[in-house]
């Protein structure tokens, strides 16, 4: 059976994937599908509750709290996928390095690895933007960066493991330079964990950036952000609990949404890692 | 065992002095000026210069780097810019607080996670078992922040059952700590079923219940005791994370500890305490790994002993 006739057989997966495509079309149509403009503002009709015009309500400045998702969801995407790239290409570069050269270099380099990992989850990030500063690009960089030690780790890994492999032994023994041995035999081999990886990469990096725009430390106002919406809706939370909760509905959805693919990903992918 | 505790110690030092060289290093980095980033534009000269040698920035950074480290030794974190107050005073003033967060916070995750996944275990594709991993599922994807602040929408707002914020008793800190632990409790539940499923698939408990031992004494003697050290482990990791999550929690529910103090410090651009709080973070984590690890030997009787 394929991959993708096994992952099609898991449901929850599958509702992953209609909810990630959902995400996906919301921030490429947001312009069509928003039912009012996101930075309109309407003092007089500040918090107003959900309703006919309001579908999911008002916000502390009268803002249309559906359009602000719809298009939140642009900066949610946007930060992740950049974000994963960033961490996927810097942990490629540096795993391969270390599983491939070895020696002093992967000593270096895997101590570092360790070192960042020390950090707890989002106590890194935050370090990173304290020192950048916030904004979008910022937030983008510092999501990267905390996921470059943890690809790292799982190239050099499996080059390590691949390295050993007969086939490996026997491309170099028949005279294939490093770089096609690389290129040919280990890197196709390390894609499918990558590609799992990299979705639950995904949903971490969305909860990351909302993390960080909540504390006013990542995207910036006016821009809608889910966690900054969150961070504005706190402040009228027991008078007008809609604006803060709504937005983190869209959260929840979007991060369960990838946790759902990645997980489905990895029992497809690879049946042997089948468990709970 | 003392050999292995103290070599252990002995192996944190580097990484601390990494995690040290890393923050003091990020700072250096620091787009422009970080004297003039914190005292703003309009600062006279001799304001950035007097601050400039207060922090040593007019030294080189090897010079700053041993500087730092030597004073670290004698306790010594420097001033805050901010309050102008000893670091480690603030430090020491905010960290009771929370310590008392993540302890509570993993205390529910361990219990309820444990819990929850043995049940699911030993009764696979029940009904609890598939209530229990689609709630795992809910408590990975939900931002604890979001949480928080529906539960304060709920318990406090709605039901007036529990404080909406602060700290001093115990029914301040019920919100906070579930909110923290809601993650935790979802992985533990995860990671104990699977390993629960596991040690049950093995041989040895086949064998005991061949010879006749009862179910319970199967699940109590053989299974949990083995399920027990990937779930350690995983506990430890957490803690990890609970650190991480103190930070939202805090702000959340305005907790007077450290993951607060460090975000204020951020606004403030006060380095001097940034870099303290992240090095506390950092060594608690340390210390954290070093009792999971102790905690192997004493579960796991072949393990510490070629320590």
């Amino acid at each position: 059976m394929t991959a993708w006739a096994r992952f099609c057989r898991n449901r929850l997966a599958l509702l992953g994937l209609v909810l990630v495509v959902v995400l996906a079309l919301s921030a490429a149509l947001a312009p069509w599908l928003a039912p009012l403009d996101p930075a309109r503002q309407s003092l007089i009709e500040k918090r107003t509750r959900p309703g006919a015009k309001y579908l999911l309500g008002a916000d502390e400045f009268g803002r249309d709290i559906l359009s602000r998702v719809i298009y939140g969801s642009r900066v949610a995407l946007l930060v992740g996928v950049l974000s994963m790239l960033i961490a996927l290409v810097g942990g490629l570069l540096l795993g391969t390095l270390a599983g491939f050269i070895g020696g002093w270099l992967d000593a270096v380099l895997m101590r570092g690895v360790e070192i960042l990992l020390a950090f707890p989850y989002l106590l890194l990030a935050l370090a990173i933007v304290a020192m950048l500063g916030p904004g979008v690009l910022n937030t983008t960089i510092a999501v990267g960066i905390w996921g470059v030690p943890a690809v790292t780790r799982i190239v050099r890994g499996s080059v390590l493991a691949l390295r050993e492999a007969e086939y490996v032994g026997a491309a170099r023994a028949l005279g294939s330079p490093g770089a096609a041995v690389l290129r040919r035999h280990i890197l196709p081999n390390i894609i499918p964990g990558l590609i799992v990886y990299a979705t639950l990469f995904m949903a971490n990096a969305i909860l990351l950036e909302a993390a960080l725009s909540f504390l006013g430390l990542g995207v910036q106002p006016p821009t809608a952000s889910w966690g900054l919406m969150v961070s504005t809706g706190r402040d009228v939370l027991l008078v007008a609990p809609h604006v803060a909760t709504v937005p983190g509905l869209a959260i929840m959805l979007a991060v369960l949404a990838f946790n759902l693919v990645g997980d489905g990903l990895r029992d497809a992918l690879d049946p042997r890692l089948r468990g709970g | 065992m003392l050999t292995f505790v103290v070599r252990r110690l002995l192996l944190a030092v580097p990484v601390l002095l990494g995690v040290v060289f890393v923050v003091m290093l990020t700072i250096d980095l620091l787009p422009g000026d970080a004297v003039t980033l914190m005292l703003g534009e309009h600062a006279t000269k001799d304001a950035v210069a007097a601050l400039r040698e207060h922090l040593g920035l007019d030294k080189p950074f090897a010079a700053r780097y041993v500087d730092y480290v030597g004073r670290l030794v004698r306790g010594d974190l420097g001033r805050s810019i901010q309050q102008n107050r000893p670091v480690a005073v603030e430090l020491a003033d905010a960290w009771p607080a929370t310590l008392e967060l993540t302890v509570a916070a993993l205390l529910i995750a361990a219990a309820v996670g444990i819990v929850a996944g043995i049940v699911s275990a030993v009764w696979p594709n029940s009904v609890f078992d598939a209530i229990a991993r689609l709630a795992s599922l809910f408590g990975l994807s939900m931002p604890i922040f979001w949480t928080g602040l529906v539960l304060i929408v709920v318990f406090s707002l709605w039901l007036n059952w529990l404080p909406v914020g602060g700290a001093g008793s115990l029914s301040h800190l019920v919100l906070p700590a579930v909110t923290l632990a809601l993650p935790s409790v979802a992985m533990v539940s995860r990671m104990t079923r699977s390993a629960v499923l596991d040690v049950l698939g093995e041989d040895y408990v086949r064998t005991a219940r061949a010879k006749g031992v009862g179910e319970a004494w199967v699940l109590g003697k053989h299974a949990l005791r083995n399920a027990f050290i990937p779930i350690l482990t995983l506990l430890g990791l957490q803690s990890g994370q609970l650190m991480g999550g103190a930070v939202l929690t805090e702000t959340v529910f305005a907790w007077p500890g450290l993951g607060r103090l460090m975000v204020k410090a951020i606004f403030a651009r006060d380095y001097v305490l940034l870099q303290g709080a992240v090095l506390v973070f950092a060594l608690a984590f340390v210390v954290i790994n070093l009792l999971v690890d102790l905690s192997y030997g004493l579960l796991d009787p072949r393990v510490g002993r070629q320590g």
